[in-house]
């Protein structure tokens, strides 16, 4: 294989593990700041898939349709969390699962209902409907990288958010200690409604970004699902940094696994994952 | 008289089957220092957790300025101008010095910054060294600073202090009591729980002291200094 073969396949990595960062980032930080376990994390990758699927489909407007997808899920994700999740904050893990469990069973059957079972694409905007050239034979699609440069900025965006914004401080204030942080004025509950707004609107997002180039398809979130616990666990439970280099590791993984060793691929990530927690337990960046 | 700042009427606070406040009456005035006083285990942290609200009363009455609290969220309470240093510190290790201070400012209720960054680093030279260091990298002296310059970047008018001094070094100890009553002259309000009697009637107008969960003795500090046999009966002095 010539250099550009690998360049490709590094490249679907990154943009695969970005992808993959942007919906594990929202799953740990409501694992880790809520202490909620959410299986239901997937099917806002699904319901955003779908919506980029419906809404450009009714707009002719992919960007537009995005725009309207996430704040249908930020709204979304403030109903369930008032309706539903603020109740399983002191609850057991258990029942948190049987919840969320019930949860993509019925976005499914909804999903079955309004949009149907069969196999969706979206039109890639078309001034990003071309590829790059790499070689006489070779080229890289422009949208890939769309992607890839996108989740960049989300990352960077989420990590200023964080790190430098008072309302950054007083979620990490409250992830450590929440009594405090309410004597202090801070309204915690608001807050925690809010991250986890953002959390699944950030997973749609994803599902948004990745319909294009993965078509919309049932069951679609429970693959996501998956493997965005195990970047959680990898990458330990609460932190966005670990999220990050796990995801990107998990590209990797997963996409010179099918090149190299096809017949294992399917396996890769969970030897990763193994290996990973044999070593370190906590996960790579487990805070203290 | 001031303005009735906080106001708590017959408070009963339970711990699962224990029953630890047996009905409280307990009231705090613009600008009063008020001693909370008793033994270990008689109800005062319980008694301050209640009027914070960080621990449901089963009955009794709460106003904050006048408006009743008795079912308000924590953060509520706060915002009506109550500040709060809890025994133990309550920093956040896993914020740098500036972030615990600024994450939670705020103006007064009436809508001044008496307490500024500034004024707090100047207060509070040691912290101003350590900015950017994390909460968990100070001594418990410089830790101690930290939490009651977070209170005081909330510009309350009342600022509950537990244990304030425990556990320091007593030339710290010295210092914090030195900013206790440079808090007290600015016109702050002050409820002061802390083991060295001593210290707290020479700088309150009124105590009070809790046995098991209810009010034994409420008078000023001459009085309090006068009663050698409350001193040794309920203080053990």
């Amino acid at each position: 294989m010539d250099a550009s073969v690998y360049l490709i396949q590094i490249l679907n990595s990154i943009q695969y593990g970005l992808l993959l960062f942007l919906v594990a980032s929202g799953l740990t930080l409501i694992f880790g700041i809520m202490g909620i376990i959410n299986l239901a994390h997937g099917s806002f990758y699904m319901i955003g898939a779908y919506m980029a699927f419906s809404l450009s489909a009714l707009t002719g407007n992919l960007f537009l349709a995005i725009l309207l997808g996430i704040i249908l899920s930020v709204i979304l994700g403030i109903v369930l969390e008032w309706l539903l999740f603020s109740r399983l904050y002191r609850r057991e893990h258990l029942e948190q699962v049987l919840l969320t469990f019930g949860l993509i069973l019925i976005f499914e059957e909804l999903r079955s209902i309004i949009a149907g079972d069969d196999v969706h694409g979206v039109p890639i905007p078309a001034f990003l409907n071309y590829s790059i050239p790499l070689t006489e034979n070779q080229s890289y699609p422009v949208y890939r990288l769309f992607i890839s440069g996108v989740c960049l900025l989300i990352a960077g965006a989420m990590y200023l958010f964080i790190q430098r914004t008072r309302l950054g401080m007083m979620i990490r204030a409250g992830n450590t200690n929440r009594e405090m942080a309410q004597s202090l004025g801070v309204n915690i509950n608001l807050i925690y409604r809010l991250v986890f707004a953002l959390g699944m609107a950030l997973a749609a997002f994803a599902g948004m970004l990745a319909a294009p180039v993965s078509s919309v398809f049932p069951g679609m979130g429970n693959q996501v699902l998956i493997l965005s616990f195990v970047v959680v666990v990898i990458g330990g439970i609460g932190s966005v940094w670990g999220a990050l280099v796990a995801a990107l590791l998990i590209g990797f993984a997963d996409t010179f696994g099918k090149v190299f060793v096809p017949d294992y691929a399917g396996i890769a990530v969970y030897l990763l994952m193994a290996a990973i927690l044999l070593w370190r337990p906590e996960g790579l960046f487990r805070r203290a | 008289m001031s303005e009735v700042l906080l106001e708590a009427r017959g408070l009963h606070t339970y711990y699962g089957a224990s029953h630890i406040l047996r009905g409280i009456d307990f009231t705090v005035r613009g600008g009063e220092t008020i001693g909370l006083m008793g033994r270990n285990g008689m109800g005062k942290t319980t008694l301050i957790r209640s009027l914070l609200r960080l621990v449901p009363s089963r009955h009794g009455e709460l106003h904050v300025r006048g408006r009743a609290m008795t079912d308000a969220p924590p953060h509520a309470v706060a915002r009506r101008g109550i500040a709060y240093v809890p025994e133990g510190r309550g920093i956040f290790p896993n914020l740098s010095v500036r972030e615990n201070l600024v994450m939670a400012a705020r103006p007064s209720v009436d809508g001044k910054r008496h307490w500024t960054l500034e004024r707090i680093l100047a207060t509070f030279p040691r912290l101003a060294e350590r900015l950017h260091h994390g909460g968990a990298q100070l001594s418990g002296g410089e830790q101690q600073m930290l939490t009651i310059g977070r209170a005081l970047m909330t510009n309350p008018d009342l600022l509950i202090l537990d244990e304030a001094t425990e556990g320091l070094a007593p030339l710290i100890a010295v210092e914090i009591w030195r900013i206790i009553r440079q808090i007290r002259e600015s016109g702050i309000a002050t409820v002061i729980v802390d083991k060295n009697h001593s210290a707290v009637t020479a700088i309150t107008d009124r105590n009070v002291i809790l046995v098991k969960g209810s009010i034994v003795f409420e008078g000023p500090s001459t009085e309090l200094r006068s009663r050698s046999d409350i001193l040794h009966k309920h203080l053990g002095v």
